[in-house]
């Protein structure tokens, strides 16, 4: 493997702690959240202690200073993805992002149904009863349940691609599941829960075709591998900050200028505002007009840090290294008898996020005596549920590893499935 | 800290052969209760037996904790009246919400009192109290149990 795991592994202080009386941990949960190098919370700190001051706002030093940080914040964050700066809107997390999403068609709609005065509402977003929104069966709740409470406020059909077995998109209908009726096609880049990586190009392109527009889901994505916006040709991707060594608190939105542009708001008030009187206002120009209120300032300082601290290790090592570290992992999982793999079962097309499920244990009881053991990884329904009915299983055991593992992270874990089988006597 | 203090022999025992599992064929009230961190689903049936007690079914999917707490449940309030139902859910709720610390009565709890160490691990306690929440909610759905004594739930 190319990447230094260990001096990596140094940067992060958490990673040198130990659990349950004592035990090394081993971290496996980066897919629900990554640990935050010296370099993030340095950049955080060193950000409050010399330039803070609101942004945007204000004639003093600091006001300019704190500016400037948080634009080049941008910059970089922006350049992570192959993007330009005003086509990055910093939200709360991903979930929020969707929402603005999800919000920008329902306040459209909401706004012709009153006729919109002079403002003018671009067709696209305004959705009628024949109208139909396209997702699939893999998605993250935060990409499904948006769009059904949308299909609830607008009469609109949500409709998805399914899965086979191998947990792989069924692409075959795509034509008729993606039609004149679409209005919305949001489609995770890189399942959570599978680890697939899907053909975006391909259904962002068809949903061009039809007018619709299209959206990427980049949460397991933009950490894990090189993506660059303009061959995933979606009119809109978020991901959140957390996940790729930034703090908590902050993600980001792409969206193409026109788009952004014809999006009504999301959230309102200050800042977003480009005049104001008492009876009504105008917005911003994109960014602006969707971060409302004070924005995550020391958290966008935090999340550049993290990208730069990426882009010196550089995102095709990243990519190359959770490629090994995945041949790895399914190699030693399907050793193990009676554990089976949910997602697909080779590394083509598919990130390092590994789903199992083991013969006559609940992932809750794999879980725990992994965390016994020092090893944490994530049970659950990993925030997918319809994804688990699919595949008939209540939840999986999941392994998630990152810039900051190594094969003997994942040896642990092998070690521990196996424990787990004996200790509750259901070795095969 | 280790995994027998959380996995007592008597927990793993009903875990493996749950005791009274399966529904009633004519229940007086049922309650289907889940976990929505995990995904565990259970459903808890009450009905009133020939001698006057409670009948209690329950079927569902999840982990050890959950499975082996509703089997505990099962058998600890069947039989008994509501009130004593009551008694042991409270001890049971209060029990877990000890932290492991406490001497839970065994008189009043028998088997269940295996369960004292799961208090000590914050995410599990939802899962052996899902069994108890669902028969709370069940026996107010039969109309045996009126809503005053509900319990603020973790």
């Amino acid at each position: 493997m190319s990447l230094d795991v260990v001096r990596i592994k140094k940067d992060f202080p958490l990673l040198s702690r130990t659990v349950r009386d004592g035990k090394e941990l081993v971290y496996l949960d980066s897919g629900a959240t990554s640990q935050k190098p010296y370099q993030v919370l340095d950049a955080e700190r060193a950000f409050y202690e010399t330039s803070y001051a609101a942004v945007h706002r204000g004639a003093h030093a600091l006001a300019e200073e704190a500016t400037i940080h948080y634009e080049d914040a941008r910059s970089a964050i922006a350049g992570f993805i192959g993007a330009a700066p005003s086509n990055i809107v910093f939200t709360k997390n991903a979930t929020e992002a969707l929402n603005l999403c999800a919000y920008a068609f329902s306040n459209a709609t909401s706004l012709s149904r009153q006729g919109a005065g002079s403002r003018s509402i671009d067709p696209r977003f305004i959705l009628k009863p024949s109208d139909s929104i396209v997702i699939s069966e893999m998605e993250h709740h935060a990409n499904l349940v948006p769009w059904q409470e949308l299909c609830a406020k607008t009469g609109a059909t949500l409709r998805w691609f399914s899965l086979d077995d191998e947990g792989r998109l069924d692409l075959s209908n795509m034509d008729t599941l993606i039609d004149s009726t679409t209005k919305v096609v949001s489609i995770v880049h890189q399942s959570n829960i599978l680890g697939t990586v899907n053909p975006v190009r391909a259904i962002m392109d068809r949903a061009h075709e039809v007018g619709a527009v299209g959206i990427v889901d980049g949460c397991q994505s933009v950490p894990h591998m090189p993506v660059d916006i303009a061959s995933v040709g979606a009119d809109l991707l978020m991901w959140s900050g957390h996940k790729m060594l930034g703090p908590t608190g902050i993600g980001c939105l792409y969206g193409t200028s026109e788009i952004l542009d014809a999006m009504p708001p999301f959230l309102t008030g200050g800042s977003m505002i480009e005049m104001v009187s008492i009876e009504t206002s105008t917005f911003a120009p994109a960014p602006q007009k969707f971060e409302a209120g004070t924005p995550m300032v020391a958290q966008a300082v935090g999340l550049a840090a993290g990208v730069r601290y990426l882009e010196e290790i550089g995102m095709d090592e990243v990519a190359e290294h959770e490629a090994a570290l995945t041949d790895h992992t399914l190699s030693v999982l399907t050793a193990i008898p009676g554990v089976r793999i949910i997602g697909p079962s080779t590394t083509f097309e598919r990130g390092s996020t590994i789903s199992f499920v083991v013969d006559g244990l609940h992932p809750h009881d794999v879980g725990q005596v992994l965390d016994n053991l020092g090893v944490a990884v994530r049970v659950g329904h990993h925030c997918a549920w319809p994804t688990c009915r699919r595949f008939g299983v209540p939840a999986t055991t999941r392994i998630s590893p990152y810039i900051y593992n190594d094969e003997s992270d994942i040896d642990r874990a092998a070690a521990g499935i196996i424990a787990a089988q004996e200790f509750f006597g259901v070795a095969p | 800290m280790n995994l027998e203090s959380l996995y007592q022999e008597i927990i793993l025992d009903h875990y493996k052969h749950p005791r009274g599992q399966g529904l009633l064929d004519s229940p007086l009230g049922s309650a289907h209760h889940v976990n929505p961190t995990c995904g565990d689903e259970l459903t808890v049936q009450v009905g009133v037996g020939s001698a006057g007690g409670l009948v209690v079914g329950y079927e569902g999917q999840g982990c050890s904790i959950s499975q082996a707490s509703a089997s505990v449940m099962s058998e600890l309030v069947s039989g008994h009246s509501v009130q004593d139902a009551e008694t042991f859910r409270l001890a049971f709720i209060e029990m877990m919400h000890a932290k492991g610390t406490g001497e839970p009565d065994e008189e009043v709890l028998g088997d269940a009192v295996a369960f004292a160490g799961v208090a000590k691990f914050p995410a599990r306690i939802k899962c052996a109290l899902l069994g108890w929440m669902a028969l709370q909610d069940a026996e107010i759905q039969s109309g045996l149990l009126t809503n005053q004594s509900e319990e603020h739930s973790p």
